[in-house]
């Protein structure tokens, strides 16, 4: 990305007037500042609004006196199960993603490498990439039936090994396209040292195709943390995630609003600093996943 | 000791070698064949039977006909299917133009890395607290929609509760969260154009209007059919936000097939019912892939 860059600017550099046929102009201007403005704007408005009692969202105050009791109700209050709710998505997030990353990086690589038949090779990538499209409510009445009679509905178990399956796809597809940027030399270097080939899959190849993995990674655990259709219909109260908890908010008879405030800004936290630490990982992930 | 752990480690890298070709598919397979061929099976099975629960067991009978019958007796079934094909063309029309309005835009802005981290924010933020952020702006009462509404003098709208409007209010809600996934792959594509072909139509007098028209957009054609056909189809899957938005309501008129499929099976408990139109919802979906790929394969120059 950085090479990109100063690429670019070494083309401004040589070619002044090119860059100046890009330039956008007035319109463009006011367009990128509205849409500025748009995908911002929901974000201070519940972002103040967590810090506002009821009465003051109700009342539209602004200015208003902060407070922080919305979240010391939502994470400590002896109604509220919201801080089991993040641990169960940390935990189910944090293992599914290991999990989805060990399968689907050996999986994309068993593909990449070795001379599968066409039938299995095509069959199995055609196959994730026709689950990746149906929407996964399709399944969920299998799935509940199937957990039920392994005792695990209500479970994280059931909950990580369907977050796996979901994201297989995305990461299989990703990882083989980053195992395709590795130079075969250097397998067959490795080879040739008497690596045999687990050896170079493990000590060789991983470590070059680390950002691919930190890249599948980071989407895999947003996208278990964020996943919600499969939790509501899997869990009940007990294994709940954060997104079922938000719907639970959202659903009771008397809404609160300044809780469920609160509760929605905290489940932005991992995306949002994710995109500032990681942000070069989550744009190689997401426009790759898209163009190739 | 320690000479034996290694040996058996020697040992274990060995075998781990020797068959690596063999099991490193393995547990992709096993996994998909337990968690989605399976389940696959067990759907067209479901689909003609009927399963209820009886003291926590599952009793299962054989009733083919009956299924067809409800899905015939649906009368939110159709309503529903309408509503996501709007819902779908509409939400995916607004996006496209959207999005690479602002890819071309932002393209030219001063600062666009930046830009570009705070404009995708929403792609990576939970759906369901998009929802419950929307809800609360919507709200009747003391929404920020309404609250300027009345500080203008006007009356307040009922955003989400009525029939005609709330539909467009859902549509809305998609636009804002999707609108970003189009605009970065567009503007992956836009920084990616060559710059000597533009700077080239600069020199020969091509205004900004007709470089755009003649150059930038044909060149983005790839890049623009893949963003359309990825939300396209994604867009069929949306479910979080509307499910917290409105659950399909006011009557039936935000009603999609996802949330009614949701509905069936575990408000309705028709289980079989509901495997029927997953099924039909899985034959929908692989015969748009099929479509697609030959459109877009047509459609390539060769």
């Amino acid at each position: 990305m950085r090479r990109s860059s100063s690429a670019e600017s070494l083309r401004a550099r040589i070619m002044p007037v090119g860059v100046a046929s890009l330039r956008a102009g007035v319109a463009g201007h006011v367009l990128v500042a509205l849409a500025l403005f748009a995908v911002l704007g929901p974000f201070v408005w519940i972002f103040t609004a967590s810090f506002k009692h009821q009465i003051a969202i109700y009342a539209g105050q602004f200015p208003f006196t902060p407070t922080l009791s919305n979240f010391q109700d939502v994470l400590f209050g002896r109604r509220s199960d919201f801080a089991a709710n993040i641990l169960n998505s940390l935990t189910v997030a944090g293992v599914s993603t290991l999990l989805v990353l060990a399968v689907g990086g050996l999986a994309a690589y068993s593909l990449h490498r070795f001379r599968w038949p066409a039938w299995v090779s095509a069959g199995f990538l055609g196959w994730t990439l026709v689950f990746h499209m149906v929407p996964v409510l399709t399944l969920i009445g299998p799935w509940y039936i199937a957990f039920r009679e392994l005792g695990l509905y209500d479970s994280r178990t059931a909950l990580i090994m369907t977050h796996v399956t979901i994201n297989l796809p995305m990461t299989v597809w990703l990882m083989r396209a980053f195992f395709r940027d590795i130079p075969p030399e250097i397998l067959e270097a490795a080879h040739v040292d008497g690596c045999g080939p687990f050896d170079a899959f493990y000590r060789v190849v991983l470590p070059l195709a680390l950002p691919g993995l930190i890249a599948a990674g980071i989407l895999a655990f947003v996208f278990s943390w964020n996943e919600f259709p499969i939790a509501l219909s899997l869990t009940s109260r007990e294994n709940a995630t954060v997104p079922v908890a938000i719907a639970r908010f959202a659903q009771q008879y008397e809404i609160q609003h300044a809780q469920m405030a609160a509760a929605s800004v905290i489940s932005t936290i991992p995306a949002i600093l994710l995109m500032f630490v990681g942000q070069r990982f989550i744009i190689s992930g997401l426009t790759l996943g898209a163009v190739k | 000791m320690a000479s034996e752990t290694a040996v058996r480690r020697g040992a274990l890298a060995g075998v781990l070698n020797r068959t690596f070709r063999h099991w490193s598919l393995l547990p992709a397979v096993l996994l998909f064949a337990a968690l989605t061929l399976y389940p696959l099976l067990n759907l067209v099975r479901m689909s003609v039977s009927t399963v209820e629960f009886a003291q926590g067991a599952e009793v299962w009978s054989f009733t083919p006909k009956r299924n067809f019958d409800m899905l015939r007796a649906d009368d939110v079934l159709r309503p529903a299917v309408v509503n996501t094909f709007v819902f779908v063309a509409v939400s995916v029309a607004i996006e496209m133009v959207l999005g690479l309005a602002l890819a071309i835009a932002v393209a030219g802005v001063r600062g666009k890395r930046w830009l570009r981290t705070l404009l995708i924010l929403p792609i990576l933020v939970p759906p369901v607290a998009i929802g419950s952020m929307w809800k609360l702006m919507y709200n009747y009462d003391f929404g920020i929609f309404n609250q300027a509404l009345v500080a203008l003098g006007l009356q307040p709208v009922n955003w989400l509760g009525s029939t005609s409007l709330a539909l467009l209010s859902v549509i809305v809600v998609d636009v804002w969260h999707w609108v970003p996934f189009v605009f970065l792959i567009l503007f992956a594509a836009v920084e990616a154009l060559p710059i000597d072909l533009l700077e080239a139509a600069h020199v020969d007098g091509a205004s900004r209007r007709q470089t755009l028209r003649l150059i930038t957009i044909p060149l983005l054609l790839p890049a623009i059919v893949v963003a359309f056909l990825f939300r396209a189809i994604l867009a069929f899957k949306v479910f979080d936000e509307v499910y917290l938005l409105t659950s399909g309501g006011p009557g039936t008129s935000t009603e999609l097939v996802n949330l009614h499929l949701y509905k069936v099976f575990f408000e309705q408990n028709q289980l079989g019912y509901g495997a029927l139109l997953s099924l039909a919802v899985i034959a929908a979906i692989v015969a748009f892939l099929l479509v697609s790929r030959k459109a877009t394969s047509a459609l390539r120059p060769r």
